[in-house]
């Protein structure tokens, strides 16, 4: 059914489909504006939850130099959530409030990170499948309706292929090492698969927001094409480590020419996804003591950045 | 005769660098501020590097030795940053008490990072010009990221010594748990070459100078002091960092990663 369009949103249309990135003071439909402050928020929390899992293996990483990679990767999620709150405060929402809404459970974050991160292979297997399916999510959002939101998404995005590939590189050590770290690397594959492949979201027949996001070409790929395009990847790169993936069902399709996989355990997704994961709690719980401990040195420095305002201005006067 | 730095000696610059960078690694995705994570983390990540370059020039030096039977060595029989790092015991780690302490609040740990980082700069500036090329270069190298801790650090100092009454308490706090601990840095027991009683002197007018913006009492030196990590006698805390530190390289003997 057509519907009317009034005359600005008849010309936001018309950027969107002639490309054209909307800017912060442009005029957007309501809707845009809050399905783009849902979706970079809490990309941005997830970036933010995300450097807990494996922030949790700095003080244990096994040499100095993948201690300083590890620290440098954590470091730079947390860059990640930096650029991504500036780019959705240009839509009107402060990064206290967004942070309000994470503590106080209504904003989400990527589901993946309520998994606990139990041996150092997972560190490398984050790299390699956690942030593999990120960047399949991601890499199309560089190209994003929204600029501010493009933007940061084209530097995420390089980040996060460096991340991908040192994680890779670390699990190919694993795989060329003693029984012991082959055994710790084939494990983590078996915890982190399924959950990865959760990462692309629900089915496309049970995701509301995919059609008016495609529209809006806020989203360039359903759930379920970006899915079939990691799988088929993954599928592959599993051999160069001499492991398996834990799927039965796995098994290339020569008239799909795409790999076939096993049916996804949606019970837990959904599960997880309202706060009964393994690591809910914490996480979340983490992220709030971080904060709430932290007000007293917030208030702190802008007690003092008055003070220093007010000798400034008597100086001046 | 040219100077030789000794074993010893590297060990125990890395050993300073590596036990502050790991206390201060625990603070990220915890910070009080995203800006403050990202900072302490860069932090972190300038002495794990530090570490690595003062444990190779330490390794290359026990590699060239007769015999090395008294280090920890990798199944090749060499001894790398690694092993220096991951495969010593408490009583071989020769780092400040000081740096090994728990992180405590934001003022434990910022302030602390000033006493130390000071202290690294008056090291390091005379370092840098050591007539040894490797100390020198590491030195020197090192010197212009503790110059930034040193700036970084005092910011916070001065911000919590005059920002509200519970920040100014928390700061004394921490000058009262920290002070004990300065008197290590002019002991000079493993006989580095540097000058100390002008460091001392250069260290101490900083120190009183971030204290007055912060509306401390000028500090006077402790005329009794903690020891004892140079020579290998330190808190209970060590064995517990290690203990963390170290688990995968002790259940995974000999393993590459």
């Amino acid at each position: 059914m057509e519907q009317m369009l009034s005359p600005e949103a008849q010309h936001f249309q018309e950027k969107i489909d002639k490309e054209i990135k909307i800017e912060p003071k442009d005029w957007m439909p309501e809707k845009y504006r809050h399905t783009l402050i849902r979706q970079i928020s809490q990309h941005a929390h997830s970036e933010i939850i995300g450097m807990l899992p494996e922030g949790n293996w700095i003080t244990r990483a096994p040499s100095l130099k993948r201690k300083a990679i590890l620290l440098a990767k954590v470091q730079d999620e947390a860059g990640h959530g930096l650029y991504l709150y500036a780019a959705a405060e240009t839509l009107g929402i402060s990064r206290d409030e967004m942070y309000h809404q994470l503590h106080t459970g209504k904003a989400k974050y990527s589901s993946i990170f309520n998994y606990p991160t139990l041996t150092w292979a997972d560190m490398g297997v984050v790299g390699w499948l956690v942030d593999g399916a990120a960047i399949m999510n991601q890499v199309p959002l560089c190209r994003t309706s929204y600029g501010p939101y493009a933007r940061a998404m084209v530097r995420i995005c390089k980040e996060e292929s460096f991340h991908q590939r040192q994680g890779f590189d670390s699990l190919l050590v694993l795989s060329k090492g003693t029984p012991g770290q082959r055994r710790m690397l084939q494990d983590a594959i078996n915890r982190w698969w399924w959950p990865s492949l959760m990462m692309f979201g629900p089915t496309d027949d049970a995701s509301p927001n995919t059609v008016q996001s495609m529209q809006w070409k806020i989203k360039r790929f359903t759930n379920d094409e970006l899915r079939q395009k990691f799988v088929d990847v993954c599928a592959e790169q599993v051999k160069l480590l001499g492991c398996t993936l834990p799927d039965p069902d796995l098994k290339w399709n020569a008239e799909r020419g795409h790999y076939d996989f096993g049916a996804i355990n949606w019970q837990e997704f959904w599960n997880v996804v309202s706060g009964n994961g393994p690591c809910n709690k914490e996480r979340i719980e983490a992220r709030r003591k971080a904060w709430d401990n932290g007000a007293w040195v917030r208030e702190a420095a802008s007690a003092y950045a008055s003070k220093q305002q007010a000798k400034q201005a008597v100086a001046a006067a | 005769m040219s100077y030789q730095p000794t074993v010893s000696q590297l060990i125990h610059l890395a050993d300073n660098a590596l036990i502050l960078g790991h206390r201060l690694s625990e603070w990220c995705g915890h910070g009080p501020a995203l800006e403050q994570d990202i900072a302490l983390s860069n932090i972190a990540l300038d002495y794990v590097g530090a570490a690595r370059n003062w444990y190779q020039l330490a390794a290359n030096q026990i590699n060239s030795l007769q015999d090395k039977a008294a280090f920890p060595l990798n199944a090749q029989g060499e001894a790398t940053e690694d092993t220096l790092a991951y495969l010593r015991d408490a009583f071989d780690f020769k780092n400040f008490l000081l740096l090994e302490l728990p992180n405590g609040d934001w003022a434990v740990t910022t302030l602390r990072l000033l006493l130390s980082a000071s202290y690294q700069q008056l090291l390091l500036q005379q370092l840098s010009t050591n007539e040894h090329a490797d100390v020198a270069a590491i030195a020197a190298k090192s010197l212009k990221e503790v110059t930034y801790h040193v700036r970084w650090s005092e910011d916070w100092v001065k911000r919590l010594g005059d920002g509200t009454d519970e920040s100014h308490q928390r700061l004394q706090a921490a000058y009262h748990e920290l002070w004990p601990y300065i008197g290590e840095f002019w002991e000079n027991k493993l006989a580095l070459p540097i000058d100390i009683a002008s460091m001392q002197a250069q260290w101490l007018a900083k120190i009183n100078q971030v204290f007055e913006a912060s509306h401390l009492p000028q500090g006077v030196l402790p005329t009794w002091h903690q020891t004892g990590g140079t020579e290998g006698i330190h808190t209970e805390h060590l064995g517990y960092i290690l203990a963390e530190m170290q688990f995968l390289q002790r259940a995974y003997p000999n393993a590459e990663w």
